[in-house]
């Protein structure tokens, strides 16, 4: 058990530091920072899927008045390491997907860069290329682990007897489409060398993780890279890693020495160069008794990866632990292809993994004529089915029993397609949402004090939105026994001791605890009335209990959806969420990162699909015209609720993590409503309209 | 994108002057379609004729009832304007579902029906196009054509001409004034947009140099309803999958007059000709049994439909938002 | 090929130098140093562009700055005044209308240029008497609203920033 703060200002709800800075739109991003005279970069991509570059002529490019350097294979530094292969820019020939940067070019503005970005003549001698992915392939192989660490398969008791025995059993394939993250903010990338040292302003969800793989990669010394982030336009997770732009923009800021240069990826250029989530292909098998308990959970999972960076995205891995079963399995398979490398987005593995399961259920439930909540509350686990170690605190019950009552779901007729209103077919639908207890190790914070009962506290996170600027000084200010006002904080810059990457919903815990612990030495050392300049830094405490219980938070999430019987069109006028999060430290800011990921939920329920042309290797809808996501009248209204939680177990502050769980389970439950409205059960996304005319 | 010479037009003819001679002349109007292409590539104008600050602002009452509508008239603007909201419903709503507010604020009369195909492949230079290079083939067919053609298409273009109000302006018979070198010139809308044939390069029958000065829209008689229906992949902020305009009469329960245009479905706003064949002099009177005539209307204006693999779905959206838009006016009737 | 012009950016005159390929967003954010204006997409389609031009909204991206030679425009750091925050800004803090804030500063402008038009009247494709008087309504909000894409999913408490800061 972990000693626990007591909240004074946990739990209250103070408006964002950053709020008078974002609404002036004086914060500033990677892009908004102030250097002298800088150089601007564009990149020149492939237009072959796979190939081997035969030449790069930059003459007329370099000709262009304004333009200063133009990089490309030929004439690129070699790199200290490039074992990961996405970032070994311009380290060889071969072209191993469509988008793939063969040159960069660095010019006086703007104008003149994306000009000459269009006079660099790129010959590829073109390879036949293969980006199908399906789940018939026969060169599918298991990876050694799955993201996360996590096993690639598990296999308990027996589904082929536990099917034979079941009187109710399902068999069905779902797809997930393939999403790009599309934060609003494009990653952005100023870099300016100065006596060796790279500084860069970047846009990124870690900084010393940053300027770690930054250093790497460039051969320098990690302390000779800095990296500074105050303000980060979201994230999503393609920000968690670096990206090539960034290795780029540092050999082109190399290439024109003293001088700044920016590097913004256009959108387009995103869908291929910032990772993105697989589409996967998910088996699922279940069986139940006539009383709906389950007897079989079985998934399996196909994902594509890049042929040349293994990316293996955790689909089945959240049906390990929500819901009771003797037989159970999961297997994860992954097709190489000539594809961009795929990385993290928003709740890797429980987003897409608990939309085909979550849908199962739900005709699973149909089947044997149970409400589905109900049918969900059958299988409740005693303990994590998948470990059998017990859960630190489980309340998937409360949040559905609560989410019905405050939804109305008790006044559900629970046939298809019985409701009708001015031309609308009405439905409602309910999935259970699920993300884990993430907590990464190795970050730091200093508390210093810098006037009587004021704190300044230091620690190198970030803030992509999620409202660490405001949520780490509530923590300080409990941990300090201060006033929340009278703690400054310093995150967003590798000048500040190291912390790990905003990922995982793990901020909280992972910063917030090594917060608490700085606090709780700086009082031990000091006392309550410290001198000035009195400081104490500590470094994220060992985790003594994670080993014994099983960490999760859960969710339910209910959702009205109508489809016009004329059109097909859908609409989702109503999304509810209740979530068991252990402690919220902010509910202002934690009720936004919720209803935030109900509605990317949604967007991916109805809109979202990055659409492969498999012709030429590359999403053709790569823009916001196309590629669409949610826009304000697609989301009337969005409800998030939390039960009380009390969890000792996960960290002091009781938290579990709220950035991911809030689009975990959505798309089902929309897709549960759908066809609740109109009795057309669509087992892959997006609910396009298309599926429901007739 | 390579640099341009900026010249903002002195008057109309001087517009037409400064464009006139040779190819590398583009007008700059609101400039959200031109200057979108010329980032991607897609256009490369040597000189730009700003005609953006032009006196063809203004939206004027015609004696006979009908409305001249200026060039450069902002699209908000013109959907604001009190005739077009009274008179001409489907021309407001057409305009206010297409792009945003703040697009709108810029976008202009003449912009909007010279604004070039949506199609994915049209706008990246990394793709084989007909319409952008002629010759070198079209990359729509074979793949993702949810934004593409069912009707008139060629085995050269299957693109789509992606203008709401161009659709509504269709449906209501609009004139187009243009000034060209050889004088001022009188096309009817629905020629103004070509097929694409074998020359999908060529989206309407103007040539680079012909100025758009206005748009004419006959008075519709006494008693008209009309309306706009957008069916699309979101709820706002999204091109037409396929749309309606609907303009239609009704006396004694028998429709006297009915226009219908289809967006979304061809290289140009669709006038639904055979559909108001089988509708006109067809009795309605807002009962469930129209519906079967509305229907058969649908029926027989997608008989020609030929979808390609991809948009099959388009026929019987198309044939039901028919059916939806001359429901929702037959009932307004009454 | 370069050519001068004047803007008038949040109360303040500017002449500079532009390149007539250098949008109006470009000339804000190279060429002044605003940094309210972002660029989300560069091809209008995201509004975070989004900036007063003579006291309408438009998208600056899509616009070349030459065009504009003249032009009164207000972003929204011009919308406060220092440590005073406008109205709309202020409802935007207390209902928590954004995340990550990119898109934000470009939502304050769309929403006061927004409420202009429904002062004077103007329907959206959500009004449904065209020819009535337009009543602010949630619906009407986010149609209104719609040209602006938040990522972070604030649209919720957008709409409720908006109803409250139109008060
Ligand atoms: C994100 C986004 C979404 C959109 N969504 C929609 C939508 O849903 N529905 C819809 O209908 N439209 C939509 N549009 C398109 C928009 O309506 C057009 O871009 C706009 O109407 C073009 O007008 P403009 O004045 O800006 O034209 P410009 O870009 O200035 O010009 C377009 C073309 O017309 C020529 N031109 C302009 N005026 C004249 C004239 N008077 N005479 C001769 N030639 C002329 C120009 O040379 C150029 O070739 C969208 C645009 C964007 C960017
Ligand atoms: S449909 Fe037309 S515009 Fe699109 S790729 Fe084919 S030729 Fe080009
Ligand atoms: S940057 Fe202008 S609309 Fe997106
Ligand atoms: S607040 Fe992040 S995009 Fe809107």
């Amino acid at each position: 058990m972990t000693d626990l703060l007591r909240p004074r200002v946990l739990g209250q709800s103070p408006t964002r530091v950053d709020g008078p800075a974002k609404v002036t739109g004086t914060a500033r991003y990677a892009g908004d920072q102030r250097v002298s005279d800088p150089a601007y970069v564009h990149l020149v991509q492939a237009d072959v899927a796979r190939g081997v570059l035969t030449e790069v002529d930059v003459s007329a490019a370099q000709a262009l008045h304004g333009v200063l350097a133009v990089l490309t294979p030929d004439n690129a530094p070699r790199l200290a390491s490039t074992d990961d292969a996405e970032l070994a820019a311009f380290q060889s020939h071969e072209v191993a997907f469509r988008g793939q940067v063969v040159a960069a070019v660095v010019a006086r503005t703007r104008e003149i860069a994306r000009h000459a970005a269009a006079l660099v003549r790129v010959e590829i001698d073109q390879r036949p290329h293969d980006v199908h992915l399906s789940a018939d392939r026969d060169d599918l192989y298991a990876p050694e682990k799955v993201n996360g660490g996590s096993a690639t398969d598990t296999e308990q008791g027996d589904i082929g007897t536990g099917l034979a025995h079941s009187p109710f059993t399902l068999d069905q394939t779902y797809t997930t489409a393939w999403y790009n993250n599309n934060p609003l903010e494009p990653h952005t990338t100023t870099a300016l060398w100065l006596d060796g040292d790279l500084a860069l302003y970047e846009s990124t969800q870690g900084v010393h993780t940053t300027r770690e793989s930054t250093a790497r990669v460039l051969g320098l010394a990690p302390e000779r890279v800095h990296v500074i982030a105050p303000h980060v336009g979201g994230g999503f997770g393609s920000k968690g890693t670096v990206h090539v732009h960034v290795i780029i923009a540092a050999l082109a800021a190399k290439a024109v020495p003293g001088t700044p240069v920016k590097l913004a990826l256009t959108r387009q250029q995103m869908f291929s160069l910032v990772g993105y989530r697989t589409p996967t292909i998910q088996r699922v098998r279940l069986g139940c008794d006539a009383d709906g308990r389950l007897a079989v959970v079985a998934v399996d999972a196909v994902g594509q990866t890049a042929r040349i960076k293994e990316f293996a995205e955790q689909t089945a891995v959240p049906s390990r632990t929500v819901y009771a079963a003797p037989n159970r399995r999961t297997t994860h398979r992954l097709a190489a292809l000539d594809v961009p490398v795929p990385s993290w987005m928003r709740a890797p593995g429980e987003c897409p993994g608990m939309f085909g399961p979550e849908v199962a259920v739900d005709e699973l439930a149909i089947a044997c004529g149970l409400d589905p909540v109900e049918f969900r509350i059958r299988n409740e686990p005693d303990v994590d089915p998948d470990t059998g170690k017990p859960f630190s605190s489980r309340n998937l019950v409360a949040c559905l029993r609560e989410g019905a009552r405050r939804f109305g779901w008790e006044h559900r007729d629970p046939a298809p397609r019985a409701r009708a209103e001015s031309g609308w077919l009405m439905g409602t639908g309910v999935a259970a949402s699920t993300y884990p207890v993430n907590r990464i190790p190795g970050s730091v914070a200093t508390v210093r004090c810098t006037a009587p009962g004021r704190y300044l506290v230091s620690i190198g996170a970030v803030d992509i939105g999620t409202g660490t600027w405001t949520s780490l000084a509530q923590i300080a200010a409990d941990a300090l026994g201060a006033d929340f006002t009278d703690v400054e904080m310093r995150i967003g810059d590798t000048a500040r001791p190291r912390a790990s990457v905003a990922g995982g919903s793990s901020g909280i815990t992972s910063w917030g605890s090594t917060v608490v612990a700085a606090a709780r030495e700086f009082r031990r050392t000091f006392g309550d009335h410290p001198a000035e300049g009195a400081e104490a830094s500590a470094a994220m405490p060992e985790d003594d209990v994670g080993e014994e219980y099983a960490m999760h938070a859960f969710g339910a999430q209910f959702a009205e959806v109508r489809v016009h019987a004329d059109t097909g069109e859908v609409r989702v006028p109503r999304l509810l969420g209740v979530f068991a999060v252990g402690r919220v430290v902010n509910p202002r800011l934690a009720r936004s990162q919720l209803i935030g990921g109900m509605t990317m939920g949604l967007s991916m329920a109805l809109h979202e699909h990055s659409v492969l042309d498999e012709r030429f290797g590359h999403v053709v809808n790569h823009d916001f015209a196309e590629y669409h996501i949610a826009t304000n009248s697609d989301v009337p209204h969005v409800e998030a609720h939390w039960v009380e939680e009390h969890d000792p177990h996960t960290n002091p502050m009781g938290t579990k993590g709220i950035g991911e769980i809030g689009i975990v389970g959505t798309a089902a439950a929309i897709a549960n409503a759908a066809h609740h409205a109109t009795g057309v059960r669509v087992r892959d996304l997006p609910l396009t309209l298309d599926h429901f005319l007739e | 994108m390579i640099p341009f010479d900026y010249r903002l037009a002195p008057d109309v003819d001087g517009a037409v002057a400064a464009a006139t001679g040779w190819g590398g002349v583009a007008f700059l109007a609101g400039g959200t379609n031109l200057v979108d292409h010329m980032k991607l590539g897609v256009a490369a104008p040597e000189v730009l004729v700003d005609i953006s600050r032009l006196p063809l602002d203004a939206v004027e009452e015609l004696p006979d009832g009908g409305l001249r509508i200026g060039a450069t008239v902002r699209n908000s603007d013109l959907a604001a304007h009190p005739a077009v909201r009274r008179d001409y419903p489907v021309l407001a709503r057409a305009l206010l579902s297409g792009a945003s507010g703040q697009v709108r604020n810029l976008a202009t009369t003449g912009g909007n029906l010279l604004q070039r195909t949506r199609c994915a492949y049209f706008q990246d230079l990394s793709t084989p196009c007909n319409k952008r290079e002629p010759g070198t083939g079209c990359s729509a067919i074979g793949g993702y054509t949810r934004q593409h053609a069912i009707l008139g298409a060629s085995a050269h273009c299957v693109a789509t001409h992606p203008s709401d109000m161009a659709v509504a302006m269709a449906a209501l018979d609009a004139q187009v004034t243009v000034l060209g070198t050889s004088g001022r010139r009188v096309i009817p809308l629905v020629e103004l947009h070509r097929l694409p044939g074998d020359e999908p390069h060529r989206d309407t029958v103007l040539s680079p140099s012909d100025l758009i000065t206005a748009v004419e829209l006959p008075p519709l008689p006494e008693g008209t309803r009309s309306l706009y229906r957008k069916v699309r992949d979101r709820a706002s902020y999204a091109f037409a999958l396929v749309s309606v305009a609907a303009v239609l009469r009704v006396e004694d329960g028998v429709v006297r007059d009915v226009r219908i245009a289809l967006g979304g479905v061809a290289h140009k706003p669709w006038r639904a000709r055979r559909a108001e064949d089988v509708l006109r002099g067809s009795p309605v009177d807002g009962s469930p049994a129209d519906e079967e005539v509305f229907r058969r209307a649908a029926e027989a204006e997608l008989a020609g439909a030929a979808p390609l693999a991809g948009n099959g779905f388009k026929v019987p959206l198309a044939r039901n938002t028919v059916v939806s838009a001359l429901r929702g006016l037959s009932r307004e009737e009454r | 090929m370069d050519s001068e012009i004047q803007l008038r950016v949040d109360g303040r005159r500017k002449r500079l130098r532009v390149d007539t390929r250098m949008t109006l967003l470009d000339a804000l954010r190279d060429g002044i140093g605003a940094t309210a204006p972002k660029t989300g997409c560069d091809h209008g389609q995201c509004g975070s562009c989004t900036v007063l031009l003579d006291g309408r909204r438009v998208i600056t991206c899509l616009t070349f700055a030459v065009a504009h030679d003249g032009a009164d425009i207000t972003t929204a750091e011009g919308l406060a005044d220092g440590e005073w925050l406008h109205p709309m800004q202020r409802a935007f803090i207390e209902r928590d209308a954004f995340q990550c804030g990119f898109c934000t500063p470009g939502q304050v402008c769309s929403a006061l240029g927004m409420l202009a038009e429904v002062e004077a009247g103007h329907p959206s494709v959500a009004t449904d008497d065209l020819t009535g008087p337009v009543e602010l309504t949630d619906e009407e909000i986010r149609e209104r609203m719609s040209g602006n894409l938040c990522r972070c999913g604030a649209y919720v408490n957008i709409v409720d920033a908006v109803r409250d800061g139109a008060r």
